[in-house]
């Protein structure tokens, strides 16, 4: 196995130095980085020109130039690990270093979102197949799919963002387009569930009339100006949480894990009530992850004390509870604090950005900063998401028809267990195997940063900078960008292949 | 339970009947013509090629003595009419008058004019020329050579393997875009033949690993032992017998990569890496006109309505031959099917 790794690690840089080569090489000939310099008009711009030409080595030819840049990179130049100077003369690392930050904040959000709905959505339309449902999320998967980013990026801009902004100044639904928001969504549910003609009548009328009130509400009391979910609003949506999640780990029919899962939701309120204090305008970020880990701790304990014989299940079950519910009353404290941030005189009343990765102006407590980069973060994680979702819904759903299709599915069924079981136990967990791949994938990107996306948007990220670097024939900065990226390609490239072949042991790597 | 087992009896003869005495790519076929959204997709498709390259006519040639065959559409996209109206609407109008007021029309510029008065129709037809020209040269290109590359690595293994797969992993640790706009800013002033060709160089790789898999499988098969037993050259068993076991893969796969072409052009054009001005497309229009949403929505609306149809166009037709080369692909029973087949066992 660790031969195994070795042998892959040093094909993996062998690689690596053949691609870097390329692309210098191909860079390095398609431009002139100092033409501004060149025809410039300034009395010292000969002096300026020497200076730039000697402190980018231009005057050697790029293969051999090449060499020099590997060296600094592996820090055998003399001075350090140097990633080169810019043609204005900054190190690239320390852009580099600016920049990733930023490219990470955006990306990984989308990608975990898009990984958890659209795996979600793929497998209601898998479990539902040749249903209404599936074949209308097929159609959008795909629509999803043709659309190019940099244009509904734009859409998004125009309509969930100038648009919406205007609207906020008077929150009012009108009563058609509340009219249709309710229905839409009670079809969508009401699909979901499935079943006979008058079930799904039942179910849409009833849907329908629950998001009619819920949208009234909202547009009545101008709750999109004042949000928050209250106490009250806080304990329904946790016990929905636990009656959902039990019965997703280990069936409603076990009492047992749902007493401990309900008990967990009711504490809810009581946390409620006691964390508003805490959560002041001195609470510290780090804290968060401490709160964190202490929820799930809790969720842990309760469950594994409480279990009996399902002390695993139990404990799991207990753990996701505790966490999803612990999250319902974080979010409403971020919801308090929008008002306050909409209120704030950099934004003027118009609090979805379409520009930037946050405003630099704004000083505030750890919520109103909080808020601020959901603000930022919205539009961009939306495009970026509207892509990638449509194809896990599309792999994800193509995988679990693979697996439910396998005979020991119908064994696992012939033997009596309920259809739960079969699904989560036998044919999810498998259907995910083939998913890590594409997985890996994904994350592998992450690094390389959306380049249209960040482009639209104006985010100063990794995508950026390859974007400038490349029209200014920025040949350094266009390295340093391939470089990472290539190398976290190729590193979760390898992680997928172990990864694999852990989870399926039918698949050797050391063949 | 009864019924399902009917219902499943009557699926495989349903199967049985409908396939006997027709060869593989008859039952392709068929199976293709089934697929409606893939047929209507492909009517779509053949719909607007042919539209766009008659109406704009072509353009052959470089930048600097070009050559032209003029389509039947009145304006070329170099043209600089006088504006229009107060903006240059669009006056096209599919509304006949009692609904609207001016009846349905054309005009002389259906999709308006851009900011120089420029006709907007024969632009974004230019535009998707070009899309719909990169998409297929990049389709053949990266068929041919992912297939030939793929096969030869499977077929021989060994040190052919070894060396193409190296550098199928080179190209493939590049991620697309990064690739193609380092391509594009060099190629791009060339005009979009030589764009295409380029990009469909390095657009191979993935193919050629699925082909490469295939022919890992098929060459191990007891028709191969048979073929060179028979005294058959490598040649001929990659070609005549192994390769048209593999097509399958290779139209479904390419059919994809087009797609994703179509998006890539067009992403590589949007960030000025692509097609370059004087000549337009889909992606460079969006690019040039996305601020001005507001005042000109029509010069944002239509490029990216054709880019999302070809695109959309092409995976259906893509889902649709998947269906049909794949073996295990059971036709649906619809009801209709189900009805005739009681009726007839009522008859009988």
């Amino acid at each position: 196995m660790i031969q195994y790794i070795i042998r892959r690690i040093g094909a993996l840089l062998l690689v690596l130095l053949g691609s870097t080569f390329l692309i210098y090489n191909l860079t390095a000939i398609s431009g002139d980085p100092l033409e501004d310099l060149r025809l410039s008009t300034e009395p010292n711009a000969q002096i300026l020109l020497q200076q730039a030409i000697e402190k980018l080595q231009l005057d050697i030819p790029p293969p051999v130039r090449y060499f020099n840049w590997l060296m600094g990179i592996l820090g055998l130049g003399g001075a350090g690990a140097s990633f080169g100077l810019t043609v204005e003369g900054s190190a690239v690392i320390d852009i580099i270093g600016l920049a990733i930050p930023i490219t990470i904040r955006l990306v990984i959000i989308s990608t975990i979102l898009s990984i958890v709905i659209g795996i979600s959505i793929g497998i209601i339309s898998a479990l539902r197949q040749y249903s209404r449902f599936d074949y209308s999320i097929t159609f959008i998967a795909f629509l999803f799919f043709s659309l190019p980013i940099f244009w509904v990026a734009v859409l998004l801009k125009q309509f969930a963002a100038i648009e919406f902004n205007n609207f906020l100044y008077d929150p009012v639904i009108a009563p058609n387009w509340m009219f249709g928001f309710a229905f839409v969504g009670a079809f969508i549910f009401a699909s979901i569930v499935g079943g006979e003609k008058k079930r799904f009548f039942i179910t849409l009328a009833g849907a329908f009339a629950l998001n009619f009130a819920i949208l009234s509400y909202i547009s009545a009391t101008g709750w999109l100006l004042t949000p928050s979910l209250g106490p009250v609003m806080i304990s329904v949506m946790a016990l929905g949480v636990a009656f959902g999640i039990t019965q997703l780990s280990t069936g409603i029919s076990n009492r047992r894990v749902l007493i401990i899962s309900l008990a967990l939701a009711a504490l809810t309120p009581v946390f409620y009530f006691v964390m508003q204090p805490v959560f002041s305008e001195t609470f510290e970020g780090s804290m968060m992850w401490l709160l964190a880990i202490a929820t799930l701790g809790v969720g842990f304990v309760v469950g594994y004390a409480f279990g009996g014989d399902d002390k695993g299940p139990a404990a799991r079950t207990g753990m996701i509870v505790a966490f999803l519910s612990a999250g319902l009353i974080v979010l409403d404290r971020f919801m308090q604090s929008w008002d306050d941030y909409y209120n704030n005189e950099w934004i003027f009343g118009r609090p979805i950005a379409t520009v930037g990765d946050s405003k630099p102006d704004i000083a505030g407590d750890f919520w109103i900063m909080g808020v601020d980069a959901f603000s930022h973060l919205l539009l961009p994680t939306a495009a970026l998401m509207l892509v990638s979702v449509a194809g896990y819904v599309r792999y994800s759903r193509a995988s679990l028809l693979e697996v439910l299709n396998q005979d020991y599915i119908r064994t696992a069924r012939a033997k009596g267990l309920t259809e739960r079981t079969v699904i989560m136990r036998h044919a999810f967990r498998n259907s995910l195997i083939p998913l890590t791949t594409i997985m890996a994938f994904d994350f592998a990107g992450l690094l390389g940063g959306a380049i249209i996306t960040e482009q639209v948007f104006a985010w100063r990220g990794m995508g950026t900078l390859f974007n400038t670097g490349l029209a200014k024939f920025d040949l350094n900065l266009v390295m340093a960008v391939v470089l990472i990226t290539s190398i976290s390609a190729l590193v979760f490239n390898l992680i997928a292949d172990l990864v694999y072949s852990a989870l399926d042991p039918r698949i050797r790597v050391t063949k | 339970m009864n019924l399902d087992n009917e219902a499943k009896g009557s699926e495989d003869s349903l199967e049985q009947r409908e396939t006997a005495g027709l060869s593989q790519g008859q039952i392709v076929l068929r199976r293709f013509v089934r697929h409606r959204a893939a047929m209507i997709s492909l009517c779509v498709l053949v719909f607007i090629i042919l539209f766009v390259f008659t109406a704009g006519g072509l353009a052959l040639g470089s930048n600097e003595n070009p050559i032209r065959i003029m389509g039947w559409w009145q304006w070329d996209f170099t043209d600089l009419p006088p504006l229009q109206g107060v903006m240059g609407e669009p006056t096209l109008d599919v509304f006949p008058e009692f609904i609207d007021g001016t009846g349905m029309q054309i005009g002389m510029h259906p999709f308006g004019q851009d900011s120089i008065g420029q006709d907007y129709f024969s632009l974004v037809i230019r535009g998707a020329q070009q899309s719909i020209t990169v998409m297929f040269i990049i389709g053949a290109v990266a068929a041919f050579l992912g297939t030939v590359m793929g096969a030869l690595a499977g077929f021989f293994g060994k040190w052919v393997d070894q060396l193409i797969m190296r550098f199928v992993d080179l190209i493939i640790t590049i991620p697309t875009l990064i690739i193609g706009a380092v391509i594009g800013i060099q190629i791009g002033n060339l005009g979009v033949f030589f764009l295409a060709l380029f990009l469909g160089l390095v657009s191979w790789t993935g193919l050629s690993r699925l082909v490469r898999g295939e022919f890992l499988t098929l060459r191990e098969r007891e028709f191969v032992d048979a073929a060179r037993v028979a005294g058959a050259s490598n040649l001929r068993i990659i070609f005549k017998h192994i390769l048209p076991n593999a097509i399958g893969v290779v139209i479904v796969s390419v059919t994809l990569l087009m797609s994703g072409a179509i998006l890539l052009e067009t992403a590589l054009s949007y960030l000025g890496f692509g097609v370059v001005a004087p000549d337009t497309s889909l992606g460079a229009l969006i690019s040039t006109n996305q601020d001005a949403f507001t005042v000109y929505p029509w010069l944002f609306w239509w490029p990216g309505l054709f880019i999302v149809t070809i695109a959309l166009c092409i995976n259906f037709i893509g889902d649709g031959l998947r269906d049909a080369f794949d073996p295990r692909q059971k036709r649906r029973i619809s009801r209709k099917d189900r009805l005739s087949a009681k009726l007839a066992k009522k008859k009988s």
